[in-house]
């Protein structure tokens, strides 16, 4: 069973007139523990992707696979437990909560999804711990760096244990350097952890350090690594 | 989501923002403050009437002279003729109704008094010894007149306290004599300073034996007579045996009124308390301006936190959690304002009894109880449209915002 498999997917959207193909059939196979990157100019439908992989949005027409289970006919309510418990997001932008201390923005998902206070306390810490952000615990996104804050927003996205992580230009607000130490930090997620990692970024460089490559054109992939381009 | 992480979450998002908060907890505030102030001072009215009623006596019958009162309690019904005359006579007799303890009959009309070279017109009351205590009435110094039950005695007044300054000043006026309508007459008594009821304050009046009025006046006839029943519970009782006398005095002929102290206390309270539900009602239409105040703020909420909205439904909240959340803001921030309004309007109630101490302005429980549930209740229903617009917001669209 792969973790995700699409097939026929299409997503259109209506601009005025006419009709925009943000996705062209595509057909999709992403095994657990993967690490791809998603590469492709502006438009041409990776974000529509990634939305979709989400649970985000939802296709017109195709089946979408996550864990063998179809996910497209679900109730929103049950996608949102799905994206609860499976699925974690990492935004170029962070979105972190303003008002919220780095501790409360990290316990955000743990909130949500109702888990005790004690059980959530004991894995804020331990999250805060392992990001190195245990000193910045009570700090506000606005009192923090901007790799300190894509540290938090990383730490949110986990804090779940999902079983896949989508980061949408992780490193795009990031200087060089910041932006590095937060792709290792996803990098080791998924080698130490085996948690699959989808990548969508405009950076060459960046794109290359995955171990599987899908580049999207006009709504379609227009090539993919691991050589079942269709 | 737990209940107290909602409540918590609310309550960090609405403190996030503390002028708009605070701004929309003040207009709640008012509003209930309003609802509160205005029943207080309706209320107020309405006990200061009925405390003014009671002090006169509850066990009170009153026989008017008629069949029917139209004319209030005015000294023209002396003038005008009423079917047949109620007498002292007629008076004497009701004291042998069962059930009837005392009695004091009224002859009312206005006389000039002069004393110490000093002339004043002023209203006469003539009656019994027994009229201050049926009316409770205090005296500030000496005694009440010796009248018997037919009003006849010796020649001597009471004084109210305004007619006793105005025309003794600061010298004592028992034993002194003045002249009422031409008649001698020598003070024995001053009545004490604020008593009022029946529409005249007893500052002005002077007492005197009723047979002696009905002389001064050249009449024979009662402007009522006021008779008080042993206990509250026999005065229906005494009520049906006064008016029984009445008629079978008046050779079978109903041609007076017997009203009960307690019908005329049951109408004005009544009067009272829809006049106070009626400002309450006035008032409660500021509420409803809170309450969409509190629409407005909390759809500049969900439109500012958009990407909040957003990044939450990623995270895995649900329509239900959101909407939750947002009704939960609006309720406490209602809430809130429900209670400032409770301390505000207590405190302008307050205010209102240091400057009017004789006022009862006390707030009612039930208008406290109803300003606070309309304003929680008006801040839930105004709160839902912006929840249901939060809970609906296309994930996709909010997160691109920013």
């Amino acid at each position: 069973m792969s973790l995700i498999e699409l097939s026929g997917i299409q997503r259109t959207f209506q601009l005025g007139d006419s009709i925009v193909h943000a996705l062209r059939d595509i057909d999709l196979t992403i095994e657990a523990g993967e690490y791809v990157a998603m590469m492709g100019p502006s438009g041409s439908g990776k974000s529509t992707m990634l939305n979709l992989l989400g649970l985000l949005d939802r296709p017109n027409a195709g089946t979408y696979r996550l864990e063998g289970r179809d996910v497209t006919t679900l109730s929103l309510e049950e996608q949102a437990h799905i994206r609860s418990e499976r699925i974690g997001f990492v935004f170029q932008s962070f979105h972190l909560v303003p008002r919220l201390t780095a501790a409360a923005n990290i316990d955000l998902p743990l909130m949500l999804a109702g888990i005790a206070p004690s059980e959530r306390h004991r894995r804020v810490q331990q999250a805060l711990q392992e990001y190195g952000l245990t000193e910045r615990a009570h700090h506000r996104p606005d009192q923090l760096s901007g790799g300190q804050r894509q540290r938090v927003a990383i730490a949110r996205a986990t804090v779940m244990h999902p079983a896949v992580i989508l980061a949408d230009e992780p490193t795009g607000n990031l200087d060089r350097a910041t932006g590095e130490e937060v792709i290792h930090l996803l990098e080791a997620l998924n080698t130490q952890q085996g948690v699959t990692l989808i990548i969508v970024t405009h950076d060459q460089s960046l794109g290359a350090r995955a171990r599987r490559q899908l580049v999207m054109e006009d709504g379609a992939i227009a090539r993919d690594s691991a050589g079942i381009t269709p | 989501m737990r209940l107290a992480d909602t409540l918590r979450f609310a309550r960090d998002a609405a403190s996030g923002t503390p002028l708009r908060t605070g701004l929309l907890v003040l207009s709640m505030a008012i509003g209930v403050g309003a609802v509160i102030i205005l029943t207080a001072l309706g209320d107020g009215a309405r006990r200061y009437v009925v405390g003014e009623f009671s002090s006169i006596g509850t066990n009170l019958v009153i026989v008017l002279p008629g069949r029917s009162e139209t004319r209030g309690f005015n000294p023209a019904n002396l003038i005008t003729s009423t079917p047949r005359d109620i007498t002292l006579e007629d008076a004497q007799a009701l004291l042998r109704v069962p059930g009837v303890v005392r009695h004091a009959p009224i002859v009312i009309g206005t006389a000039e008094v002069n004393a110490m070279g000093r002339l004043r017109q002023s209203m006469l009351v003539g009656t019994n010894r027994d009229f201050l205590s049926i009316r409770n009435l205090k005296l500030a110094q000496g005694r009440f007149i010796s009248a018997d039950v037919l009003g006849r005695g010796p020649a001597e007044i009471v004084l109210g306290a305004i007619v006793r300054q105005e025309l003794f000043g600061n010298e004592n006026p028992l034993g002194k004599t003045v002249r009422v309508g031409g008649r001698r007459l020598r003070v024995v008594g001053v009545l004490a300073e604020g008593g009022q009821g029946m529409g005249m304050t007893t500052g002005e009046l002077l007492i005197l034996p009723a047979a002696t009025v009905q002389a001064m006046l050249n009449t024979n006839t009662l402007f009522r007579i006021l008779i008080e029943a042993r206990s509250r519970e026999q005065l229906q009782e005494v009520k049906a045996g006064v008016l029984k006398k009445m008629i079978q005095r008046h050779e079978g002929e109903e041609d007076v009124t017997v009203i009960t102290q307690d019908a005329v206390l049951e109408t004005f309270d009544k009067i009272l308390r829809v006049l106070t539900l009626g400002v309450a009602g006035i008032a409660a239409v500021s509420l409803a301006v809170a309450g969409i105040l509190v629409m407005n703020v909390m759809l500049v909420s969900v439109t500012q936190r958009t990407a909040e909205i957003g990044l939450l439904k990623a995270l895995g909240a649900t329509a239900r959690t959101l909407r939750n959340a947002f009704l939960f803001e609006a309720g406490m921030l209602s809430l809130l304002g429900g209670v400032a309004g409770i301390l505000l309007g207590h405190l302008g109630a307050a205010i209102l009894r240091s400057f009017y101490p004789t006022f009862p302005a006390y707030p009612p429980h039930w208008a406290v109880l109803a300003g606070l549930g309309t304003a929680l209740g008006s801040g839930l229903i105004f709160g839902v449209m912006p929840a249901k617009r939060a809970a609906r917001l296309d994930a996709v669209i909010a997160l691109g915002k920013r």
